[in-house]
């Protein structure tokens, strides 16, 4: 029993590890400001003006516009009215329309926006791996017939020619 | 004047359009082997200078136009939108860019001025070449179609011509707009040059790598200008838009990023086949990918898919440039399956831990950073399409999603150089990979003991965890860099018996390419220190009377005065600031708004004080109605003067990858000369 649960532990390991890393990613991308400036200042850059200027409400500073200061006010009312965020996102998504809000939402088709890159990265890292392994397979079959061969590809040896090549700069670049 | 410019249009239409058919005909009359009526190779070569008498009837289109700007001909509808008579000269210069026709025409008389190059120098390989002008040709007949016919810059205003025109929009008025879209047409114009050289290659069936060879300087010159006009276009927007950043994720900025970063792919992945021979359909797939990317690019800015603050150009010729588009995928896809088979090759890596690897991973990086860039600029129009709700998607979404990506290619611009080819050992890593390591955690101490905290104030803050990581790997990557050299430089100096620094300097000269690139790489390292800083970015605003007082981090500004003036091109209001730092006047600043009079548009003049750890930048935001007080926004921005200081070592790194390495001396062999190769020879008998 004891044997086993050794051999286990490595697995757990990386178990509650992965565990602890997702948590802290699920804490780094939850988490928010709380006081009720640092509140202004980061809903402020989760909406945008509406005025058309394609600016973030907390950073819209053209001369005269004519939303960004009744957007500011409405903001501001609304913190001192103790909604929460989600509260406040959510009615200025009701009066402006969607695009008032600087980035997709995490329900409907406008989660697609947040799962397709990583989706995407996800899938082209796991053909990469698959590509390169492929490609060093069909290579370590001939590497060992070469090795049948010849002495030079002997590890030491390589290395040897590897680090005269690297250190006298006859490798290649841009 | 407009009926000479309409003239020189119409006539480099006529020369483009006979380069391109006689081109194509000669082309596949030598390649058949068909008898014909004209010899291919005589008519090849009226196609070619037809080609160089193109580019000197664009220089008189372009010559007219700017003749027209500089005097006030506003029967022209471009010059009456784009200029006026109290425009300053440069800013009478940008008048060529700043509307849609004239950058249009920017665009062809680049692609011309390349052009023209590029057939000065055919005797280099005839045959490519020929292809290679040959399709150039076809990009510029889309061009000057678009200028003859949709796009006139010399279309003539109807009923009376007004004494004055509108003026050029505020936010070109502005040095570096001088700077900024020509520099970035460059890069995105040049990039048809080794697409060219890529289609005609695959055409041709060219044997072996060298047209990449040939190709190499125009797309590491193409990918300088690009990488300077994106890098002028983010300081512009630092200081004339006034909020306190230079990169809003705008669909336009995207668009210059996406080419950039395909462009990036390639010459890493170009190396590669230059050295093994693989990845040859990849290296051409990305370089069609890069030149369709800086035609998407062109055509979000004119045809106002997404909203943008780019809105300068926007027009209907949308449809125009979707059908070019579809055109050249169309004849890239034709050509590849066409002559993929000529592509084949043995791909074999020797380890999974190797500099080859590395590439692989690099391009992966890049690759999902285009396509998440691409998605996200894309999204809206995709979520308009499918659910009839138009979203946006902004700087938040970015730099959630693009941030963590951009840390792990800094992690691999780390990684890769230390990886030799073909295979390593675990000594060696562990010899390579200790020194970076020990900096990184070293660097992670560093920056908790001097505050750069994630869990700084109580709360978890992602943009100082994201800041934490970039400093960490920026200066485990720096060590590892800097390590090459000074273990390369020991090996010279010890050869040589000079001492490290002048040993160092013989060994970037003996292969500039790769010590280029590592220069380079420390460019992006600092730059990417420097984009870190703006997670700690401080801003305050305040209404301030005579002699009130504002603080920000270390400094006190002092109001003491503002006021009003007045020139032939614009009003303007601003306020005087004394800056002081410890109870010491340091400086004074005047950030200053102005109206300009042809436009009736505002603008802003930011004032910015810049020092190692930080920018001081100020905005006069307007003055209150009520009291007549200026009201002032100041910002702390950390390290912005780092990106820069990144971008002048970029450059620096590039232009040195450039310079052809030193050479051992060798001694030479007099042999009898060989009979010269006449044009018509070299056609005939391939490359």
């Amino acid at each position: 029993m004891a044997t086993q649960s050794l051999r286990h532990r490595p697995a757990e390991l990386w178990i509650k590890g992965a565990q602890a890393g997702l948590l802290a990613v699920a804490v780094c991308f939850s988490l928010g400001a709380t006081d009720a400036g640092s509140r202004f200042n980061d809903l402020g850059h989760r909406l945008m003006c509406t005025c058309s200027c394609a600016q973030m409400l907390g950073e819209c500073n053209h001369v005269g516009c004519p939303e960004s200061g009744r957007e500011r006010i409405e903001l501001s009312s609304a913190i001192a009215a103790g909604q929460t965020d989600q509260q406040i996102l959510s009615m200025f998504a009701a009066k402006y329309g969607a695009t008032v809000l600087a980035a997709p939402t995490t329900h409907g088709f406008d989660l697609v926006a947040w799962i397709a890159p990583f989706a995407v990265f996800a899938a082209a890292l796991l053909g990469t791996i698959l590509l390169a392994r492929s490609w060093s397979g069909i290579s370590g079959v001939r590497a060992q017939a070469a090795a049948a061969e010849t002495p030079t590809t002997d590890p030491a040896e390589l290395e040897r020619r590897e680090r005269i090549r690297r250190e006298t700069g006859a490798d290649g670049g841009f | 004047m407009a009926a000479f410019g309409s003239f020189a249009l119409l006539i480099a239409l006529a020369l483009a359009a006979y380069n391109l058919l006689a081109g194509a005909l000669a082309l596949r009359l030598i390649a058949t082997g068909q008898p014909a009526a004209v010899s291919p190779e005589r008519l090849a070569d009226t196609a070619r200078r037809a080609g160089i008498a193109g580019f000197v009837a664009v220089t008189g289109a372009a010559f007219a136009l700017l003749w027209s700007v500089f005097t006030n001909d506003f029967s022209l509808t471009y010059i009456l939108e784009h200029s006026n008579r109290a425009l300053p000269l440069p800013y009478k210069f940008a008048a060529l860019w700043s509307g849609q026709e004239g950058s249009l025409l920017l665009w062809a008389w680049l692609l011309g001025a390349y052009g023209f190059v590029l057939r000065l120098r055919h005797k280099t390989d005839v045959k490519l070449y020929a292809y290679a002008g040959t399709i150039m040709a076809g990009i510029q007949v889309f061009f000057l179609l678009l200028l003859c016919f949709p796009a006139s810059p010399f279309a003539l205003m109807r009923g009376a011509i007004p004494d004055d025109g509108n003026g050029l929009n505020p936010l070109l008025q502005y040095p570096e707009m001088v700077i900024h879209p020509p520099m970035l047409y460059l890069g995105y114009v040049g990039f048809s040059v080794p697409f060219a050289f890529a289609l005609g290659a695959l055409i041709m069936r060219y044997p072996g790598e060298k047209w990449i060879k040939i190709t190499r300087v125009w797309t590491l010159v193409t990918w300088l200008f690009l990488t300077g006009g994106i890098f002028l276009g983010m300081h512009w927007a630092y200081a004339v838009l006034g909020w306190g950043g230079y990169w809003g994720w705008d669909p336009v900025e995207n668009a210059s990023f996406m080419p950039w970063l395909t462009g990036t792919a390639f010459l890493h992945s170009v190396m590669m086949q230059e050295r093994k021979g693989m990845m040859k359909s990849w290296n051409v797939w990305l370089i069609f990918s890069t030149f369709l990317l800086t035609l998407l690019g062109t055509l979000l800015t004119r045809a106002g898919l997404v909203s943008s603050v780019h809105a300068f150009a926007q027009s209907s010729i949308g449809t125009w440039f979707v059908v070019f588009m579809g055109i050249v995928l169309a004849v890239c896809i034709f050509a590849y399956v066409l002559n993929s088979a000529h592509l084949k090759t043995e791909h074999h890596l020797e380890s999974l831990v190797s500099r080859e690897s590395s590439f692989l991973f690099n391009n992966l990086v890049l690759l999902t950073a285009c396509f998440v860039i691409l998605w996200g600029t894309l999204f809206p129009i995709l979520s308009e399409y499918v659910v009839g709700n138009k979203v946006t998607v902004g700087a938040p979404w970015y730099n959630r999603v693009a941030v963590p990506i951009g840390l792990f290619l800094l992690f691999l611009t780390g990684v890769g150089p230390l990886l030799p080819w073909r295979a390593t050992s675990f000594k060696n890593i562990r010899r390579n990979f200790i020194l970076p390591v020990i900096a990184l955690w070293a660097t992670v101490i560093v920056c908790f003991a001097v505050g750069v905290n994630p869990w700084a104030g109580g709360q978890f803050s992602s943009g100082n965890f994201f800041a934490l990581v970039a400093f960490a790997l920026s200066v485990s990557v720096l060590t590892a860099i800097l390590s090459e050299f000074i273990r390369g430089g020991q090996v010279i100096s010890r050869q040589t018996g000079r001492n490290l620094f002048a040993a160092t300097w013989l060994l970037t000269r003996r292969n500039t390419r790769r010590y280029g690139g590592y220069i380079v790489h420390i460019g992006v390292v600092i730059i990417v220190i420097g984009l870190a800083g703006a997670a700690f970015n401080k801003n305050i605003e305040s209404e301030l009377g005579l002699h009130d007082k504002m603080a920000i981090g270390p400094y006190t500004l002092v109001c003491t005065g503002f006021t009003q003036d007045s020139n032939d091109n614009y009003d303007s209001e601003y306020a005087m600031l004394d800056v002081y730092k410890g109870g010491q006047k340091q400086f004074q600043m005047t950030p200053e708004k102005r109206v300009y009079h042809a436009s009736q548009q505002p603008q802003t003049m930011v004032a910015i004080h810049s020092v190692p750890e930080w920018d001081l930048y100020v905005v006069y935001e307007g003055s209150n109605p009520d009291t007549g007080q200026p009201i002032i926004k100041a910002f702390l921005n950390p390290l912005v003067g780092w990106i820069w200081s990144g971008l002048v070592v970029l450059v620096f790194g590039t232009l040195l990858a450039l310079v052809p390495s030193l050479t051992p001396a060798t001694a030479s062999l007099r042999v009898p000369a060989a009979r010269p190769i006449t044009p018509e020879a070299a056609l005939k008998g391939g490359h």
